[in-house]
Order: structure tokens, then C-alpha cells, then sequence
């Protein structure tokens, strides 16, 4: 038993990489005081964060995919993975993409990306029979690669499509996003570069395309500024109706 | 019930050896294909990432739902006390065993990563339906060979009926277990539904008994031991009956869905719009798996007739294999509402179009193969242990039966 949680702990150490970096790296003063807890490199994540994104649908342009073309750079997937090549259109990962609506009475038309939407009540954590799909203490939603066993019924109980499951053996894996035949996956929120206290990367090349669509940051605490735009301007749920309060929010929908 | 003598079957005729022959191969044809979705991945496959549960699951979930309700038999003679299936007991119980055996196979080797099963067992998410299934399936194994050990050992006879009714208990568990792991599933417009749980019910009936009583009318005519026509006929009105609750079922959960606006989509796509599903559900489920059985169980010529009553029984699997296809290939073809109230005109993913899936012989292939190991375990069974009456004829079973 002690074993085998030992091992759990390890390898979910392992997977995550490291913890959050110095408190001084903090922007905003009111941030400044609440990084004083910032845990220590070996230290689990902690609830006194939870990590969301906001999006702007009025700023996310039409055509335009660098969050997605960032996101298979940074974790390998898609283009930016060669191996994987026999799978069919329908096979391939997709941890975020792009899609465009239109509203069928007054014909507005959005486009916005869509990825896991790292929900509080994750359908995909309650059906998961081994625990290997969990959500940490600071609500990001992530599957342990060393526990899953393909099951794939966290991608039936996902109402967003938001998980891909990996058909053939990859090469060239990134150190950061390990992916495996067999196992399913999912957008990370790229974990690693938040526990460095840094941005998801599409997170950040919407930013640097100067599209600005993108928030991301801690909903818990009230001077960041994805709380600030939360509060003053609002930001809808996909699918409010299934009560799963997620950490992805979407403005102007 | 008069003296009813239990003997293994001998087992060396040409025809038994020649039914081990085909099922062994079928079983080695099976695990080839699985090393090949194995080794390559499941590219090979006709699944993807929209429809992620493919014909392994059809096949998996009929065994493991029929296998529930193999068990039926013993429970009506051990919980309900009707002594003319007493003699039928143990087969039924063998068949639940052999037929869930099938099924957890096929499962488990459709997995990503079927190399950690052990994780699968040591590994609980006690919230995951699954994982109470895990248990509910490997209980079902422990109660049943329990059970049958009391029936087939004089001196425990006397607690063949506790045993008996602990089984039945635990089957239709085990069944709401399985109907629940779709009926939870929110995020599906075709699953969540609470009537997914007695529908499960009702086809385990069915399907259990049909396979039943095919499997009772080959043994019995292979090895040349009389099978009596009341008793025949008792079976195949019973499964009518159970034929129609399944139908009764369906009819109920179709016209909830269609009192409620926001089911009605998945309704229109699975009777009127979808292409290949209405036509399996009409043609397949319906008529074929339906409609035609219960009239060849009950018109007054074909009732009588063994081989159409057979007929029947078989129709009434194909067609609950065809219930399963449109249910968990149908369900996952529809497309996910992720937008209410907006249509998707762009996506990298095929979001707002219905998922396309076409089964690859890999799949089929392993799904026989579960079958096969079902069969062949009841075939090796009957020959080492004694499952079978030596006789199952109307005088020799019924006590007033008058002949
Ligand atoms: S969006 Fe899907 S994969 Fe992500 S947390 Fe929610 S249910 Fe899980
Ligand atoms: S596929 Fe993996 S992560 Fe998903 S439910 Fe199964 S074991 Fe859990």
C-alpha cells in the first residue's frame, strides 16, 4: 500500500517537473504578498490557486491559429510531430483548436479556441477507473501517463472533445509533455511552464501576435487580471448547464 | 423433478473435436489481430477520437450483458422455485461464467494499454462506474462458481438456493453497472438517460436466454440426449416475453426523449436522419431483432418448430448486436452540443458534423474471438464436469407433466 502511493507520488512528481519559482518574480504588489507562500520546488500544488483562462472571442481572429501551431510546438503534437503520421485525420490530437460558430438566429459569427476546459466537477476525473485523469489542487486537469490504461472513457464522459488518445508509437517526445501510445491526453495548461510561474504558451503567442484574446492567471485571486476582467466585463462557460464551473471562460460569446 | 442423472458428455466424436478445432482457431485468429492493433496502434482500427468506443465494445458489453442474464435459468429454478428449470441450473450458471469470460477479454485486449491490467485492479477510483464494474464482474465470477458448487455437490445442495438468490441479486447489480456506464454520461445527448439502467436489465434477459437456449439445443442435439417439447416451449415463450419487455424498454426511452425539446435531435438522427443508424434501427433492431422472433415464437405453425424457433433466438442476437451498434457507435456518431443555439461552420476537429466510423476486421476479429473462448469453455466444461442431464425429456423433468 505505502508502496505503491510512494510510487503514485513519484512518478506524478516526475511528470509535473518542477514546483514554482522565487516569490520576487511576482508583477503586481497584491501578488507580491500572496506569492510569500509560493511553494518550494518539491512541494505539491496547492488550492490556494486555481489557474483559468479567459478568452476574448470579440479579439480572437478569424484565421488566425498560433495558440494552436504554440501549443504543438511547445507540447509536440500535431505538425510539430512527424512520427506521428498513420493516423487519420480523425485520429490525430488535438489538445486545442479552432473553431468558428455561428448563431443561428442572428448570424454572428465567432471564432474562438477550444481546448480541456480544466472543469471543477471534471466528468472525466469521475469516470476515470484508476485515478490516472485527476485534477490538481490548483484545478488543472491532467491525465498521469503512468496509470492510464486506455480505457477511454474519460473522452466518452468529456463534453468538449477535449481529449485525444495516441494510436501509434511516437518518437522525439518533448521532455515536458511525455505522450504515449494507448494512453489519452489533453491540454496541459501547459503545467510545466506554470509551475515556473509562467504563461501556456498560447496564452502567450496570442499575445505576442498582439491579439490579446487570451487571459490567463489565478481566479482566486482577485488583483489578477483575468479576475479583474472576470469581474468587470463577465465571461460565459460553454455548456453552464452541466454545472461543471470551468477554469476556461469565454467573453462575448 | 424425478431422478435427473447429470454425466459429462463423452467428447470424442469427430463432430466434438472438430467444434474445439474451429472455436481454438477462431480464438487464435483473434489474438493475431489483436497483436496487430497491439503492435501498431490503434491507427489500425476503425476507432478515433470522436468515436472512441468501437465494435470490441459492442461485442464486450453483448457478452458481459448476455452473461447477466444467462444466469437467469438457475435463478428462476434456485430464487423462484419453478422445478422444471431446476435441471437447467448449472448450465446456466456455466454459460454466465463462460460468456462474461468472453467479454472482460475482449475488453481488457481493446485496451490502449492492456499490458497494465494490474493497475486496472490495484488502481480504484471508487467514484469511476468502472471501477465498481471491476468488482461487480470479478464478484460475479466468485458467486456463481460458488453457486454452482452447491448445486453440483450433494452434501451443500441444501445451500444452493441462499447462494442462489445472493446471485440473482448480484447480476442485476452487475447489469445496472453496466447500463450505468452509459446512463452517466452527461455530456451525451443518446446516454444519459436513468431508464439506460432497466433497458440494460431487459436486454440481458433477452440476449442471455436466446444464447440460451441456442447453446441448450445444439448440446443436446450433438450429443443425441433428449430434450422434451414442454420444456422447449416453456424457454420460448419465456424469451418472447423478454423480447417484448426489451421492446417495451426501447418504446419508453424513445418517447421520453421525444417529450423533451433538447433530446430531440439525438431522435431525429436515430430514427429519421442519421443515415446508417435509423436504417439499423428499424430494419436491424426492430424488425429483425424484434418484431420477426416474437412472431416466430408465437404464431400457432412456427411456434412449434424447433429449427424456426431457433431461427428466432438467433435473430433476436443479431439484432441485439445491432441495438448496441446504434446505441454506443450511434451515440457517439452524433455530434456533441458544445454550443447551444450555434452552429459550428469551421472546425479542425469536426466539430457539429457526425463522426464518421467504419469497424476494421481487427476489431471484429477480436470481438469473435470473445465468443469463441465463451464457447469453448461451456464446450471443455460439459465434458469434464457434469453440467448436462442425461436427459432433458418432458417426463424425466416435469413432475406433472402429463404425456
Ligand atoms: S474539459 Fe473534458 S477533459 Fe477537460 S477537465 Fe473537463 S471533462 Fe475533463
Ligand atoms: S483512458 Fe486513461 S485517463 Fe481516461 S478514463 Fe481510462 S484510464 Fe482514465
Amino acid at each position: 500500500m505505502t508502496d505503491k502511493t510512494y510510487n503514485a507520488d513519484l512518478s506524478r512528481r516526475h511528470f509535473f517537473g518542477k514546483a514554482a519559482a522565487a516569490a520576487g518574480m511576482a508583477v503586481a504588489p497584491g501578488v507580491f504578498l500572496r506569492q510569500v507562500h509560493a511553494r518550494p520546488a518539491d512541494q505539491a500544488a496547492t488550492s490556494e490557486q486555481r489557474w483559468g483562462i479567459l478568452i476574448d472571442t470579440d479579439k480572437c481572429a478569424k484565421g488566425c491559429d498560433s495558440c494552436v501551431t504554440a501549443c504543438m510546438d511547445e507540447n509536440g503534437w500535431g505538425r510539430a510531430d512527424a512520427s506521428e503520421d498513420k493516423s487519420g485525420p480523425h485520429q490525430k490530437a488535438q489538445w486545442i483548436r479552432k473553431v468558428t460558430i455561428k448563431d443561428k438566429q442572428t448570424g454572428h459569427v465567432q471564432s474562438l479556441p477550444l481546448m480541456c476546459q480544466h472543469c471543477e466537477n471534471p466528468p472525466c476525473v469521475d469516470v476515470c477507473p484508476t485515478g490516472a485523469s485527476m485534477k490538481r489542487a490548483d484545478g488543472i486537469v491532467l491525465v498521469d501517463k503512468h496509470i492510464c490504461i486506455g480505457c477511454r472513457y474519460c473522452m466518452m464522459a468529456c463534453p468538449y472533445k477535449a481529449r485525444s488518445f495516441v494510436h501509434e508509437d511516437l518518437e522525439d517526445q518533448k521532455v515536458v509533455a511525455p505522450r504515449g501510445k494507448g494512453t489519452v491526453e489533453s491540454c496541459t495548461m501547459c503545467v510545466h511552464r506554470v509551475d515556473e510561474n509562467g504563461t501556456p504558451a498560447c496564452v502567450e503567442a496570442c499575445n505576442a501576435d498582439n491579439h490579446n484574446a487570451m487571459y490567463f492567471g489565478d481566479l482566486k485571486d482577485p488583483n489578477s487580471e483575468i479576475s479583474r476582467q472576470l469581474k468587470q466585463y463577465g465571461g460565459k462557460e460553454l455548456r453552464a448547464d452541466l454545472g461543471l464551473n470551468t477554469g476556461v471562460r469565454y467573453r462575448g460569446l | 423433478m424425478k431422478n435427473v442423472q447429470f454425466m459429462e458428455i463423452e467428447g470424442r466424436s469427430f463432430g466434438y473435436l472438430a467444434l474445439l478445432g474451429i472455436l481454438g482457431a477462431i480464438i487464435l485468429v483473434a489474438l493475431g489481430a489483436w497483436y496487430v492493433m497491439e503492435h501498431h496502434g490503434h491507427y489500425v482500427t476503425g476507432m478515433n477520437n470522436a468515436v472512441v468506443w468501437g465494435t470490441p465494445h459492442i461485442f464486450a458489453i453483448f457478452l458481459i450483458v448476455a452473461a447477466s442474464g444467462a444466469l437467469n435459468v438457475a435463478s428462476i429454478s434456485s430464487v423462484f422455485n419453478k422445478t422444471a428449470y431446476k435441471p437447467l441450473a448449472r448450465l446456466s450458471g456455466l454459460l454466465a461464467i463462460a460468456l462474461l469470460a468472453g467479454g472482460l477479454m475482449i475488453l481488457v485486449l481493446d485496451l490502449g494499454r492492456p499490458d497494465r491490467l494490474i493497475i486496472a485492479m490495484t488502481y480504484y477510483n471508487f467514484k469511476s462506474i468502472f471501477a465498481w464494474n471491476i468488482i461487480l464482474y470479478n464478484g460475479f465470477f466468485v458467486i456463481v462458481a460458488v453457486y454452482l458448487w452447491m448445486m453440483m455437490q450433494q452434501s451443500m445442495n441444501k445451500y444452493s438456493k441462499p447462494v442462489g438468490v445472493a446471485a440473482f441479486l448480484w447480476r442485476l447489480i452487475l447489469t445496472t453497472g453496466t447500463g450505468s456506464i452509459f446512463g452517466f454520461l452527461v455530456a451525451r445527448q443518446g446516454y444519459d438517460a436513468a431508464i439506460m439502467a432497466p433497458l440494460f436489465i431487459a436486454m440481458s434477459f433477452s440476449f442471455g436466454l436466446a444464447i440460451f437456449l441456442l447453446v441448450l439445443m445444439a448440446a443436446y442435439k450433438w450429443t443425441g440426449r433428449p430434450l422434451g417439447d414442454a420444456l422447449f416451449r416453456r424457454l420460448k415463450n419465456l424469451l418472447g416475453v423478454f423480447v417484448a419487455g426489451v421492446l417495451y424498454f426501447v418504446l419508453a426511452y424513445h418517447l421520453t426523449n421525444l417529450y423533451a425539446t433538447e433530446h430531440h435531435g439525438i431522435e431525429a438522427f436515430i430514427l429519421r436522419d442519421g443515415g446508417i443508424y435509423p436504417q439499423l434501427f428499424w430494419i436491424g433492431q426492430i424488425v429483425i431483432g424484434s418484431l420477426l422472433p416474437l412472431l416466430l415464437f408465437y404464431h400457432p405453425s412456427t411456434g412449434k418448430n424447433r429449427t424456426l424457433v431457433g431461427l428466432g433466438a438467433l435473430l433476436v442476437i443479431i439484432g441485439g448486436f445491432i441495438q448496441l451498434y446504434v446505441l454506443i457507435i450511434g451515440g457517439q456518431a452524433y455530434p456533441l452540443e458544445i454550443f447551444p443555439g450555434k452552429e459550428v461552420i469551421e472546425s479542425s476537429f469536426f466539430d457539429g458534423q457526425v463522426a464518421h466510423y467504419a469497424p476494421s476486421i481487427w476489431e471484429v476479429l477480436l470481438g469473435l474471438g470473445g465468443m469463441a473462448v465463451a464457447l469453448i469453455m461451456v464446450a471443455l466444461a460439459v465434458k469434464i464436469l457434469r453440467f448436462m442431464p442425461t436427459s432433458l425429456a418432458d417426463e424425466d423433468v416435469d413432475p406433472h407433466h402429463s404425456a
